[in-house]
């Protein structure tokens, strides 16, 4: 990673990036300084005993005393209420950590061995990074392909596992524009410490110009071409139409511009700019012969532009 | 304790001298077929400590290849490989039978004036299947190795790793079987064979840790033979159990071995209060402050052990209900050992301190367990734990309180009865070295990890962040002063063996009843059952004068 993944806050602590940091920070220090007191508590008992009670001759005199009933009471109770204390500081904290609050922007989220993928609500899919607007909750709905995995950012104090067979969820606010790292943290093989995502935080505006044009704050808007070829990866068209003529599930884009296809039903077609647009749109009404009708529509999905643009780059694949 | 006036002579007596437990017959043969618990004992020791030894160099390793960011010294897969191997050899081979197996096995009888347990040749069993399931565990390191963590977590485990997992968990499940017949030949023992006049309350308070230990072997570990068997089943057969592909819950395993393995933590650091107990009271020269509040407490633990086990799985998808439960219950372990802590510090008000090494060991065991206990509480805590689960910080915690406190005491207690169980002295300034090396090294390494797990470090990394490199590197450090002072520590006890100074009896002037009869002891360990007639740690009106 090319970036200063987690920023420290404190010198324990990183920086606290999300809302609930701040609780789940307050927690940590109650019981860091009620720690701290209790050590020296026990430990300058201990030095003063070894010093005030180190064995001068063989013949010293020691004390008959075998037990106290007060003090053994005294040391059950006292610490006792400490730790139910301390037991509500933290269900109190954690409850924040699991109720998503109602007007959460859901991403689905899907781990595998050893990546992230998210799918936001546009159908937009972006790997090993997420990237979420500053300022509103977001909720991740997870689920694992394989084994376990577990999400967690530092510097948004957040942790979940992914599970295989079930979804599990967990949401924050991000509270600071900067990106930050984002591990698995449930062990999960031989890639599991690359298994990273870089998170990205932006404005809200920002994030939803991503959202219409992938264009990261700063991005210039591609040629069409160029865009085309951006989303031939990030919708997942590489997935079944191969450039190099290989097959795949689908036809290879290898010199598709201008061809001339067997349709299943008997006829042929031209792969012209009406052809691509209709198989974007209503994939299966000329499924190309000896492939399988299985390609989704991207109805609602691709905007305008972005067919256009994608037209542009596959008169370019050649 | 045991003043029957002639159990002293009795040690000594001319009939039995020159005859021990160690040269009473000789041969190989002689030892492997024993009944003596005392043999028995000194091969579970010798077999624990190559255990410990082996867990060290994988640790080692671990170590040395964290020293950089990106690769060391050996590749992903290895490095997954020997922290698995670290954390099973420790766990099952070191930890779980180090003190109980070894010390416990040796001193029990002794400390109750008995000749032997309750069932000798069930223990020899014991030792054997103890034996069997390590050599599985080696099969499984030469045949391929492991890769699983010691969790071994499915889907991973069952589905996933191309590794030995098959004969290392059948390994750890044929071990478990050596854990509970060891813990039900202490439980009967204990009922049946105390001598004339040691009553409950009279037993030193070690044997109050092995007793509370046994329950938690005896009811607990079946749970985790179970667990295993079904996971080998899942491996081998797919029947559905915990993979999700098949139907089954992955969370399920982690409930089920949890259910083990968390009553298992005290499994591990019980005996090592209890061996604690016993330096602190001996090298104190004085009664143990709340003699029944120690007790008891040590039987409270192993009861809340069994309701706790969910607070590993706070993150993992269980209920929220069952985790705010879970956390719940799961301060109520601090009660009973903040009790003992308290007790400890009131057995050396007033007392008579004398530095011996086992003492040191004692007091360090307090001071490292302060913190191993006190860090707990972060991890209990819902909220905190969101942040720390499975990074560096629960590292650190559990190294403080399995090496920092039961490690520690099991060195302080092989030290503490070393002159008994040899009849050998060490060199004691040597050893010092060895312990204060040891305790530098130890927090040195493990101190650090504090720091690296709050900052966001997750554990199992092979490649890690360029940020945590100075930290890492330091920790790195520290390990190799840490095995330097296990390394000086070896060294001045195999030595003792042959340049040693004769034993007394009753070296650092001990109230229990081992230290009535000869170092190293008779095979019949009293030539005359003893009589006790004074409490626990009570001496002789003329000896504390």
């Amino acid at each position: 990673m090319t970036f200063d993944p987690i920023d420290l806050g404190s010198f324990w602590m990183p920086k606290q990036s999300s809302t609930i940091a701040q609780e789940i920070d307050t927690a940590y220090y109650i019981v860091y300084w009620l720690d701290v007191v209790m050590f020296f508590g026990l430990m300058v008992p201990l030095a003063w005993f070894m010093y005030r009670y180190r064995r001068r001759t063989a013949k010293d005199k020691v004390s008959d005393i075998t037990h106290s009933t007060t003090l053994e009471i005294t040391w059950t109770i006292i610490p006792s209420l400490l730790v139910i204390g301390l037991f509500f500081v933290g269900l109190s904290g954690w409850m924040k950590a699991m109720v998503a609050p109602g007007n959460a922007l859901e991403i689905r989220t899907t781990a595998e061995m050893y990546m992230w993928t998210f799918t936001y609500p546009n159908g937009n899919v972006s790997v090993n990074e997420l990237v979420v607007p500053k300022g509103q909750p977001v909720k991740l709905i997870m689920s694992s392909k394989d084994v376990l995995h577990s999400f967690f950012v530092p510097e948004f104090r957040v942790k979940q596992d992914v599970v295989p067979g079930t979804y599990t969820t967990v949401w924050f606010e991000a509270t600071e524009n900067r990106d930050t790292i984002l591990f698995c943290t449930e062990y999960c093989g031989v890639g599991h410490s690359d298994m990273l995502a870089r998170v990205r935080v932006m404005d809200k505006a920002d994030y939803d110009n991503w959202q219409e044009t992938g264009l990261m704050p700063g991005e210039k808007p591609l040629p069409p071409a160029e865009l085309g070829k951006k989303l031939y990866a990030t919708r997942s068209c590489n997935t079944c139409h191969s450039l190099d003529g290989s097959r795949i599930q689908g036809p290879t884009f290898k010199g598709i511009f201008g061809r001339t296809e067997q349709i299943a039903d008997g006829s042929s077609v031209k792969v012209d700019e009406n052809y691509i647009r209709e198989s974007l749109l209503e994939p299966n009404k000329k499924v190309v012969s000896g492939y399988p009708a299985v390609m989704p529509t991207y109805k609602g999905l691709l905007k305008e532009t972005d067919i256009d643009a994608l037209i542009a780059y596959l008169k370019t694949v050649q | 304790m045991a003043n029957t006036a002639t159990v002293d002579e009795l040690g000594h007596s001319p009939a039995v001298r020159g005859k021990n437990y160690l040269n009473q017959t000789a041969g190989v043969w002689s030892w492997l077929t024993t009944v003596d618990h005392k043999r028995i004992g000194i091969m579970y020791l010798v077999s624990v400590l190559v255990g410990f030894g082996l867990g060290g160099i994988f640790a080692l390793l671990v170590r040395l290849e964290l020293l950089t960011a990106k690769k060391t010294i050996m590749d992903a897969s290895q490095y997954n490989q020997a922290f698995t191997l670290h954390g099973a050899a420790m766990v099952f081979l070191f930890i779980i039978p180090s003190i109980p197996a070894s010390l416990g096995n040796f001193f029990l009888p002794l400390m109750i004036g008995a000749k032997d347990v309750a069932f000798p040749r069930l223990n020899l069993l014991s030792l054997y299947l103890y034996w069997i399931g390590a050599i599985f565990m080696l099969a499984a390191i030469v045949t391929g190795g492991v890769d699983t963590g010691w969790t071994f977590y499915v889907p991973y485990a069952s589905g996933v790793s191309t590794t030995s997992v098959i004969s290392a968990t059948f390994g750890v499940f044929v071990m478990g079987f050596s854990s509970i017949l060891t813990g039900l030949n202490f439980i009967v023992t204990l009922h049946k064979l105390r001598a004339p006049g040691m009553s409950w309350y009279r037993m030193p308070l070690f044997l109050w840790s092995l007793y509370a230990t046994s329950i938690i072997q005896v009811l607990a570990t079946p749970v985790l033979g179970i667990t295993l068997l079904l996971l080998i089943f899942e491996r081998a057969f797919h029947i559905g159990i915990f993979d999700p592909t098949l139907g089954g819950d992955p969370v399920l395993f982690q409930h089920f071995f949890w259910f083990y393995s968390h009553p298992a933590v005290y499994i591990m650091i019980l005996p090592g209060m209890g061996v604690a107990t016993e330096i602190l009271a001996t090298n104190s020269q004085r009664r143990v402050f709340g003699y029944k509040a120690i007790a008891f407490s040590s039987v409270a633990i192993a009861l809340v052990s069994f309701l706790v086990w969910g607070h590993h799985m706070f993150v993992s998808g269980q209920s929220e209900l069952s985790s705010a439960i879970f956390s719940f219950l799961t301060f109520f372990v601090a009660i009973p050992s903040g009790v003992k802590m308290f007790n400890w510090l009131g057995t050396l008000w007033g007392g008579s301190i004398r530095f011996t090494v086992p003492m040191l060991y004692g007091i360090a065991f307090l001071f490292l367990f302060a913190i191993g206990g006190l860090t707990g509480l972060f991890l209990g805590m819902l909220s905190v734990d969101l942040h720390l689960h499975d990074t560096y910080f629960v590292v650190a915690h559990f190294h403080y309180v399995m090496m920092g406190s039961t490690a520690i005491a099991f060195f302080g207690g092989l030290h503490h009865w070393w002159p008994k169980m040899t009849g050998k002295m060490y060199d004691e300034n040597l050893a010092r070295v060895g312990f204060a090396l040891t305790f530098i090294g130890f927090n040195w390494t493990f101190f650090t990890q504090f720091i690296l797990g709050t900052r966001g470090m997750p554990r199992r990394y092979y490649n890690y962040l360029d940020q945590f490199q100075p930290l890492h590197a330091f920790s790195t450090y520290g390990s190799w002063v840490l095995g330097t002072g296990f390394l000086i520590t070896f060294i001045c006890l195999a030595r003792s063996l042959k340049t040693g100074a004769p034993a007394p009896a009753d070296p650092w002037g001990g109230a229990t009843l081992e230290w009535k009869t000869a170092s190293p002891p008779i095979t019949e360990n009293f030539e005359k059952a003893p009589i006790v007639t004074l409490d626990a740690y009570e001496r002789p009106a003329e000896e504390t004068a």
